[in-house]
């Protein structure tokens, strides 16, 4: 079985590049809020979609459209015009996380595949095949949560495809069932498809020349002079604690997930797609990620051994894990 | 309409001796017409308070309450499963869904959907209302507007509409234990460290600014929701369940007190002043409710 390279788009220019460099397929949404990552800037007008879809096409890539917020009640027709839009232009696939949603395109679009987003939280076998047998969903996005054993035992259980995410931001927070930027902004994740949303962020150096990160009126990190600052997502912030001496970081440290190296593994395990995290980064950032996913994927395949140093430079300095797909010590 | 005040699943690892203490006192004292039990964080702790159910159920039930049983949350492990489908086929009692690893499981017959399970709009409400559900607690963060839009298709579809009107928010949930971390330990070997804090354990901010609270694999708000000064719109609302979410600070006081705004006994404001006596000036928010920051008292 050949795994599938599934990339990110934010832009029409990102998706293009991800198609010349690559990809099988690529993952992208609407310019609103039905997709979890809708920061301004970024996305697709209808339009453009349509465009984007057709050059994917062209060049033999599919086109995954993510719909995977919720839709608040009295907002939902903007869920389903996102869902007819897909529809009318060809995507290959739905992207879903809402039961509401999940429902709506299965039955007006039968023939479109669907696919569980991650942001459904599907953790185990049980929960995903329900949404199989419920809406006739294709493929699993699984939380990022399982070893890779765990995985290979689930690909057992379940009727439907497995992807993973192999490279880029490591959520550590059940996606989907998250609150934390709303508490702070009022923005919600789930609702509005923002997390640490940049309207909110701060900057603030203090007279010793320390820089500290803010999420609305929160100070979610500092920094020394010497130190680059990183960006506030609650997650990944410092905070105090009675049983620690300072600070520490009470759920993860800024770091970025990179499996590479296990890709062999996990091609044993029986995983159908490999995801790459990043929509909201720049066109030459996806271009090079994805070569180098590529180059790495295509070595695996022809049973070489992978060079991994062109993905370790695009971790910008940032420290890497293989999360919880190495050990269950990670929990 | 009658509305019941409910009383949430304990969230937090107090001893069984704390639980068996504070729900004599609940079945005794407390005016809550509905009382949630189970372990719905950490399927590690189920195991030390099994044995009760039956003497509290009992007891709770000769106080005049109903009883539900809430699963478990986060649904990864074999046990984990294997419990939540037996749970699933549990007969004597409503059961309350936290995990879409039940939907498998339950078969049409009646069951309640809990908080985290993601019921943001009426065309998810509906799809699982045709699969048995019968009664909806909707998300902590779902604003005055779309909670208005479940209640009238809660209303139509003839279900029950259940929010959370007081105690810590329940904000994020995870695979990791976040209490066993703060103690250099892991999941598997955290020693139980999460019963040191009964109402969670606080973190803050780097300028000392208290900000949220860790319970296990639960991120928690630190400020309270209180919504007693919003009661009366939500009881007009056609909201038809209120619950209180356990805490180690006066239960039975919050049911009073939330209860006597209920029956038109109490003025909301001279009973919010009792629960801030109680509780501290900035111990309270409602941002959500109104759509804006959650952590805020607007």
């Amino acid at each position: 079985m050949r795994p599938e390279l599934v990339c990110p788009a934010g832009t029409p220019a990102a998706l293009r590049a991800a198609v010349d460099a690559g990809a099988d397929a690529i993952y992208c949404g609407f310019q609103n809020a039905t997709n979890a990552r809708n920061f301004p800037g970024l996305n697709f007008t209808v339009e453009e979609m349509e465009q984007s879809v057709f050059y994917a096409h062209e060049r033999g890539t599919k086109v995954l459209l993510a719909i995977n917020t919720f839709p608040p009640a009295g907002k939902f027709d903007l869920w389903k015009e996102a869902v007819d839009a897909g529809g009318r232009i060809g995507v290959d696939a739905f992207i879903v996380a809402d039961i509401g949603v999940a429902t709506y395109a299965a039955k007006t679009f039968p023939d479109i595949r669907l696919h569980l987003s991650v942001q459904a939280a599907a953790s185990s076998s049980d929960a995903i095949r329900y949404y199989c047998k419920e809406f006739g969903v294709k493929r699993v996005v699984l939380p990022r949560i399982l070893t890779i054993p765990e995985i290979k035992v689930l690909a057992g259980e379940i009727p439907c495809e497995i992807e993973t995410f192999v490279f880029g931001n490591h959520g550590l927070m059940v996606e989907g069932r998250c609150s934390l930027t709303n508490y702070v902004t009022g923005l919600s994740t789930n609702m509005d498809g923002v997390c640490s949303p940049a309207s909110e962020v701060k900057y603030e150096r203090d007279a010793t020349g320390n820089l500290s990160s803010k999420l609305g009126e929160f100070t979610i990190d500092c920094f020394s002079c010497n130190d680059k600052a990183g960006y506030p997502t609650i997650c990944k912030g410092r905070y105090l604690t009675d049983c620690r001496d300072g600070a520490y970081y009470a759920f993860e440290e800024p770091i970025s997930l990179n499996l590479a190296q296990m890709l062999p593994d996990m091609i044993e395990a029986g995983i159908h797609a490999f995801k790459i995290e990043g929509r909201q980064r720049s066109r030459a950032y996806v271009k090079s990620v994805v070569t180098a996913f590529r180059k790495v994927v295509d070595a695996v395949l022809e049973g070489g051994v992978p060079d991994t140093a062109d993905l370790v430079s695009l971790t910008e300095g940032q420290k890497q894990t293989e999360g919880a797909f190495k050990t269950k010590k990670w929990r | 309409m009658t509305c019941n005040l409910t009383l949430g699943p304990i969230l937090f690892h107090w001893p069984a001796e704390n639980k068996l203490d504070f729900y004599s006192r609940i079945a005794d004292e407390a005016p809550i017409d509905t009382v949630y039990l189970g372990e719905v964080i950490c399927s590690k702790r189920a195991p030390f308070f099994e044995q009760h159910y039956s003497a509290v159920v009992e007891r709770l039930e000769r106080g005049g309450k109903k009883v539900v049983f809430s699963s478990l949350c986060e649904v990864v492990l074999k046990r984990e499963r294997k419990a939540i489908e037996e749970f699933c086929s549990f007969g004597s009692h409503e059961i309350e869904i936290n995990n879409s690893s039940a939907l498998l499981h339950i078969d049409g017959r009646p069951h309640r959907i809990g908080p985290m399970m993601n019921i943001y709009n009426e065309e998810t409400m509906a799809h699982l209302a045709s699969r048995g559900a019968s009664h909806f607690v909707l998300p902590v963060e779902l604003p005055r507007a779309s909670t208005e839009i479940l209640v009238a298709r809660g209303r139509e579809l003839g279900t029950g509409i259940e929010i959370q009107v007081f105690g810590r928010a329940s904000l994020a949930v995870s695979a990791r234990c976040y209490h066993a971390r703060a103690h250099g330990r892991t999941k598997d070997n955290c020693q139980f460290v999460c019963e040191e804090d009964l109402d969670g354990m606080p973190l803050r901010t780097l300028e000392g600014k208290p900000f949220l609270a860790i319970n296990g694999i639960q991120t928690l708000s630190q400020t309270y929701l209180n919504y007693i000064t919003e009661f009366q719109e939500l009881i007009t609302a056609g909201i038809t369940d209120f619950r209180l979410s356990p805490h180690t600070c006066d239960m039975v006081l919050v049911a009073e007190n939330f209860k006597a705004v209920l029956d038109g006994r109490k003025d909301p404001a001279e009973a919010d002043a009792a629960l801030t006596l109680m509780m501290g000036d900035s111990a309270f928010s409602n941002g959500f409710w109104y759509g804006r920051p959650g952590h805020l008292r607007v």
